[in-house]
């Protein structure tokens, strides 16, 4: 009642008036900025105390800025921010709707709980873990925050290479192998992406989303052959970052093999992936795009229930918990794009309530993985840490996964995709639990087989023992949030309906976009 | 002119992608700088190519080139610069830890 009062107030005292509206529009730039800024600075410096300061006081800023950007967001407004002032079709923008707040205060909370936990040591093994770390968050900002492709296109490289690093960070020879064909093959879809975009381009002389999705629909039937085969490239290039079979082979070996705070953190670059997707399918070539109407309708449904199907049985065939969490990680990417895909606005709210149950709940268990490798540290609070975190992953009551996964399959339409959702979704919820109770059982009880394999990478241990306790802390943290989720699951489902609406009435959004006043 | 930018796009990226299928860490490097040459021919010929045009729209009109796709084209050899750098130092990385240049770090096959 009171929290009610106090953000009602909170509001009417950010309502956007001429003056706070224009200071919304010049803090958009700061998710990019922020951690772009606080990088070159921690390149600079040489203290391991100040670099580390600097992580995750950047990190803690950025769950404010973005929370505030999700109020402001949230009043239904795009805000718009025109690099350089340039008026609006010529400028690059960076554009903020209700679903870049929501992963932008995703990204942050993730962040931030990735970044406390590489200080129990994960960050010792060169200088510049920081750099590569803020780096990474500040590529996956602007891919959220990209108004134009070309700006989408160097935002993930920004991100990749980023990612690049902070994967092979340690240098263990698993960490190489995996690396080196994690780069190869985001190379090769980078070119791909430089192709879709020019094929966009080549037809419709604009690569500002907005207007692209405007000139997409008026093409005539030749041309817009040309803009669906460039489109298509660009949703082969998003599978492969969210990791959708028939591109999705990848994901376990190089998230199992990087360090347990990159791996957690690495939880929101599916999402950047999925994020892509779902703007492109709702935005560019949605249901009003002329010749290429629900382009990626036919494809996506049935690739996300076999991303689905294929991390439930990944699931099932490992015997790595790391390798476990990595592929109900991409279990959970099939899970929220099926739900995506069926096209209502009550599917679209469920898959984003589910996405950000799931993240969360992903870049823990990883952390939690990694601590129940460790045979010296107390087992029994990473027991239970264990068991809240496998509720939380496979979706059981009573946190938040649970809920997200019952609206998943309350806004089925009555019709033949029904009982194979149903099916799906139940059936893969039962093998990641038969999968995770196995797991855990060999861990905790020494019960059912040998738990670790030779195959395993070298964890790196932390300085001083006396530490370990305090590496609890953070998977508790992200846990905590999981619980909060829960209680306001019903604040969360109806500011997802809300942008479920905004996104399927992209008409309104392209027209504030374009009709963005100012400029030279 | 059509005829043989299409021509060096083709043989660019058929020969890269051969190239990025071998098991050497060194051809698939080659191979990635092949297709990325190949990707920038292409988005430049996206814009439709002119000869001898300024890309400026002038006041008396006339004809132009199309600046944008050569301003993304910069930007694509810059960042394809740097990955390729990255990748390199990642490939001599590889061969000092396994040994071998296979992409899998495989030791070398008897001769």
């Amino acid at each position: 009642m009171i929290a009610t009062a106090f953000s009602a107030e909170l509001l009417s005292r950010l309502a956007p008036t001429s003056g706070h509206d224009a200071f919304a529009r010049d803090l958009l730039v700061l998710p990019m900025l922020l951690p772009l800024a606080a990088a070159c600075l921690s390149v600079l410096s040489s203290s391991l105390l100040w670099r580390r300061t600097l992580m995750l006081g950047a990190t803690v800023l950025l769950v404010a800025v973005s929370g505030w950007l999700l109020l402001m967001a949230d009043l239904g407004h795009v805000l718009v921010y025109r690099l350089g002032n340039w008026p609006v079709p010529v400028a690059i923008v960076l554009s903020l709707d209700r679903l870049s707040a929501l992963l932008l205060l995703l990204t942050a909370v993730v962040a931030t709980g990735s970044a406390w936990a590489a200080l129990r040591g994960d960050d010792q093994h060169g200088p510049h873990f920081h750099a590569a770390f803020l780096l990474l968050i500040a590529g996956v900002n602007g891919a959220f925050l990209a108004g134009d492709l070309f700006n989408l296109f160097v935002s993930f490289e920004l991100l990749l290479i980023a990612s690049y690093g902070l994967l092979v960070f340690g240098a263990t020879p698993t960490r190489v192998r995996s690396g080196v064909h994690y780069v190869v093959l985001n190379l090769v879809g980078s070119s791909i992406f430089l192709v879709g975009i020019g094929m966009l381009y080549s037809v419709t002389g604009t690569l500002n989303l907005a207007e692209l999705a405007q000139r997409v629909a008026l093409l005539d039937a030749p041309s817009a052959a040309f803009a669906r085969s460039g489109a298509l490239l660009l949703f082969v290039v998003f599978a492969l970052k969210a990791a959708l079979v028939p591109f999705s082979f990848w994901l376990p070996a190089a998230y199992s093999a990087a360090s347990p705070p990159v791996a957690a953190l690495f939880a929101i670059l599916t999402k950047v992936g999925v994020y892509a997707i779902v703007r492109m399918h709702t935005f560019v070539v949605g249901t009003d795009a002329g010749h290429s109407a629900d382009l990626y309708g036919d494809w996506l449904w049935p690739m996300a229930l076999l991303t689905v199907g294929f991390g439930a049985l990944a699931a099932v065939g490992t015997r790595s918990v790391r390798r476990l969490q990595s592929a109900l990680l991409v279990m959970s990417v099939g899970t929220m794009l099926a739900s995506m895909a069926i096209g209502s606005e009550a599917g679209l709210a469920a898959g984003l309530f589910y996405l950000v149950h799931s993240t969360i709940a992903a870049a823990a268990m990883f952390l939690i993985a990694a601590l129940s490798e460790q045979r010296d540290t107390p087992r029994r609070w990473t027991g239970l840490l264990f068991f809240a975190g496998a509720v939380a992953v496979a979706g059981l009551p009573p946190l938040s996964g649970f809920l997200g996964k019952v609206l998943i399959l309350q806004a089925l339409p009555v019709d033949g995709r029904l009982p194979v959702m149903w099916t799906v979704v139940l059936g893969s919820s039962l093998l990641a639990v038969i999968a995770l109770s196995r797991r855990g059982a060999a861990l905790f009880w020494g019960a059912v087989e040998a738990p670790e394999t030779p195959t395993l990478p070298r964890i790196s241990e932390p300085r001083s023992a006396r530490r370990a306790p305090l590496s609890r802390v953070p998977p508790t943290a992200l846990l905590l949030v999981l619980v909060v989720l829960t209680v306001g699951a019903g604040t969360l489902s109806n500011y997802t309906h809300r942008t479920a609406q905004q996104l399927l009435a992209p008409g309104h959004i392209r027209s504030q976009i374009l009709n963005t006043p100012g400029g030279r | 002119m059509n005829l043989l930018l299409a021509s060096a796009i083709a043989v660019l990226i058929g020969s890269g992608a051969y190239l990025v299928l071998r098991a050497r860490l060194f051809t698939v490097l080659l191979g990635l700088m092949l297709i990325g040459y190949g990707v920038n021919l292409f988005l430049l010929a996206m814009g439709r190519v002119r000869v001898l045009v300024p890309p400026i729209i002038r006041d008396a009109g006339g004809p132009y080139a199309d600046p944008l796709p050569q301003a993304l084209v910069l930007t694509a050899i810059v960042i394809g610069f740097g990955m390729t750098a990255f990748l390199l130092a990642l490939a001599v990385r590889s061969r000092a830890v396994f040994g071998s240049d296979h992409v899998d770090g495989l030791a070398d096959a008897p001769p």
